[in-house]
């Protein structure tokens, strides 16, 4: 249409704005809902105790730090650093475990060719779609016997045996679009594929990598399940066993220490995002993905 | 890069590459070192699966057939743990809190993921910010602070049920209330849209702008251009969404238990499956009716998932058209 009017331009121009408005604030009212509850912890944890359910007002007008100075008394008689330093140690070795495991598994199913490749890999899927709880009761039973409750090796033990199928499939992805020649010029070299693994693939797998690591640390981070299970010793609790504890050892009356450790038990995870968000996006969209 | 889009259960290993010229007795000897390298670089895997996987799943179907309390053998009983659990009311209960959680969560989240993706995907400017704000919630709201912080903005006289008195409906708090504390599961369900709604924007970046130039030319409106266009390019994708959501909230736990104060109350409104198979197996030591329970939950996983897969030949659509 090169015949336009002044008129009709700015008609559509002034469409376009509007368009645009109806954009934005729908997207901000999308966004004050989905951020409300962590603005909320942000201002209820700054509160006295029984203002936090009550006050509606988003921020106190006197804001108070004694939620957290109750923090360092610990819970249950014990310090708050004990289940963060437990927390870090499952969550940094899940990391370890996860990054050597499943980066060996996907290297094998994505660049050598072995018998019995295809039938591994549609039982790895499969396994992704397994639920877990069908698991629970044998692995139970199993480490038991072995006398492993109490003991972090059952919440470890997978993380190192690559049964993450998903950051496996993650790496998979990943590494088969590396070009082929890379393997073929190294070979001609005289590399093993322990050398092209070590040299050549996991540099370039970086990003695939970083994304692996950090879900792995914030999935042990926020576990539950594992931890309520297998440990039973409260100076072995990590983090979300602690707070559980709180909540049975003191009830509702400390509700202003139970909301600041909620904060505190989140920061690690809201750096963690706010630091690499664009990792665990895109590791996120391409989980659905291929191409 | 953007080939067609292909979900994950699709998927398979790149076929075999092209040969290269070589002696057949060389090809045969790096065969067998090709297989032995595999072998040992999944050698990490191949026991986890054993170990962790095929092992306990073959155990956990034997328990289920038998009465097991962890501390004496386990003693054969045949089907009574599945007849027992056919009649047993509170099994009933879980099932029917689950399949309401699944149910009425499920389709919430995918269509809030969907709709708010349509949204972002029409402006480059903000979105990377949007996005990245509305996916946070996926990657805390499984957390114990999470938990409850929702119990917290869901009981008796906060936020949400001030709200809902000024619409004169007296609640109490969601928490307090039997009838209303399934949906405080479900609105936190909800509120972590973001990872679905990241897959469906990456899905719609890949739909060819000219698709929808032309329809336009054609004198499609946007309803038109949507159900036309849109929907079947990004089919493979919702249903990926569909398959994992589906099966994830089939296995909700943590939240139902700390939202309902360990409970799974109150009156087992929030006893989800995974919950009572919690208690079962950990608080009354009934082993084998743990595992007979967790064995019904892969069934109706297994038949959701073949019922999806079934159901994609008619809704999903994999050609690459109009490239």
């Amino acid at each position: 249409m090169s015949t336009t009017t002044p008129t009709t331009r700015s008609f559509s121009l002034g469409r376009k704005r509007t368009g645009s408005l109806v954009w934005h604030l729908s997207a901000l009212l999308v966004l004050a809902v989905v951020l409300y509850p962590v603005v909320w912890v942000i201002g209820a944890s700054f509160k006295p105790s029984r203002e936090i359910i009550a006050s509606l007002d988003l921020f106190p007008t006197s804001p108070i730090l004694d939620n957290f100075k109750g923090l360092a008394d610990g819970i249950a008689d014990i310090s708050i650093a004990t289940f963060f330093q437990n927390s870090l140690f499952y969550a940094l070795g899940s990391v370890a475990g996860i990054l050597i495991s499943c980066s060996l598994t996907a290297y094998a199913f994505a660049r050598i060719r072995f018998a019995g490749r295809n039938l591994m890999f549609s039982l790895m899927i499969g396994t992704l779609l397994l639920p877990y709880h069908v698991l629970l009761i044998p692995q139970y039973v199993m480490f038991q016997k072995m006398e492993l409750i109490n003991t972090y090796v059952p919440l470890l033990i997978g993380k190192f045996l690559a049964t993450e199928a998903f950051f496996v499939f993650l790496m998979v992805q990943f590494m088969r679009n590396l070009p082929k020649e890379l393997d073929e010029a190294a070979r001609i070299d005289g590399c093993g594929h322990l050398r092209i693994y070590w040299s050549i693939v996991l540099p370039l797998c970086r990003p695939a990598l970083i994304t692996s690591a950090i879900f792995t640390f914030i999935n042990a981070w926020n576990d539950f399940m594992g931890p309520l299970i297998y440990l039973n010793e409260p100076g072995k609790y990590t983090v979300s066993l602690g707070m559980m504890m709180f909540r049975d050892q003191e009830g509702v009356a400390n509700y202003g220490g139970m909301i600041a450790m909620s904060l505190v038990a989140l920061l690690p995870v809201l750096l963690f995002f706010l630091a690499f968000q664009r990792y665990l996006i895109d590791g996120m969209a391409t989980s659905g993905l291929k191409g | 890069m953007g080939t067609a889009v292909t979900t994950l259960v699709k998927d398979s290993p790149p076929q075999a590459p092209q040969k290269r010229p070589a002696a057949p007795g060389d090809a045969k000897r790096r065969g067998r070192r090709e297989n032995l390298a595999g072998y040992l670089f999944m050698s990490p895997w191949i026991a986890g699966f054993l170990l962790l996987t095929a092992g306990p799943m073959v155990a956990s179907l034997y328990f289920a057939f038998t009465d097991y309390n962890l501390f004496t053998a386990p003693k054969w009983i045949g089907f009574d743990n599945f007849t027992k659990m056919f009649e047993d009311p509170r099994w009933q209960k879980s099932v029917e809190v689950t399949a309401k959680y699944v149910v009425i969560g499920t389709p919430l989240k995918l269509l809030l993921a969907l709709g708010v993706a349509l949204l972002l995907a029409q402006s480059r400017r903000g979105q990377g910010f949007y996005r990245a704000a509305f996916y946070a919630p996926s990657l805390i709201g499984a957390s114990v602070s999470v938990g409850f912080v929702w119990r917290a903005l869901f009981s008796d006289d906060a936020i949400v049920d001030r709200t809902q008195s000024l619409f004169g409906m007296d609640v109490g708090g969601w928490v307090g209330n039997a009838d209303w504390i399934l949906y405080c599961l479900v609105a936190l369900t909800v509120w972590q849209f973001g990872a679905p709604m990241v897959i469906f924007l990456a899905g719609l970046k890949q739909v060819p702008r000219e698709l929808y130039e032309a329809a336009e030319v054609d004198g499609a409106g946007p309803l038109r251009r949507f159900w036309s266009i849109t929907l079947p390019m990004i089919s493979p994708v919702l249903f990926f969404n569909v398959l994992l959501e589906t099966i994830h909230s089939f296995q909700i736990f943590g939240s139902a238990y700390v939202v309902s104060n360990t409970s799974c109350g109150p009156a087992d409104a929030t006893l989800v499956y995974t919950c009572y198979l919690y208690q079962k197996g950990f608080k009354e030591a009934q082993m084998g009716f743990a595992s007979a329970m967790a064995w019904m939950l892969l069934l109706a996983v297994a038949l959701v998932t073949a019922v999806l897969f079934w159901s994609q030949k008619r809704w999903v659509h994999y050609e690459e058209a109009a490239r």
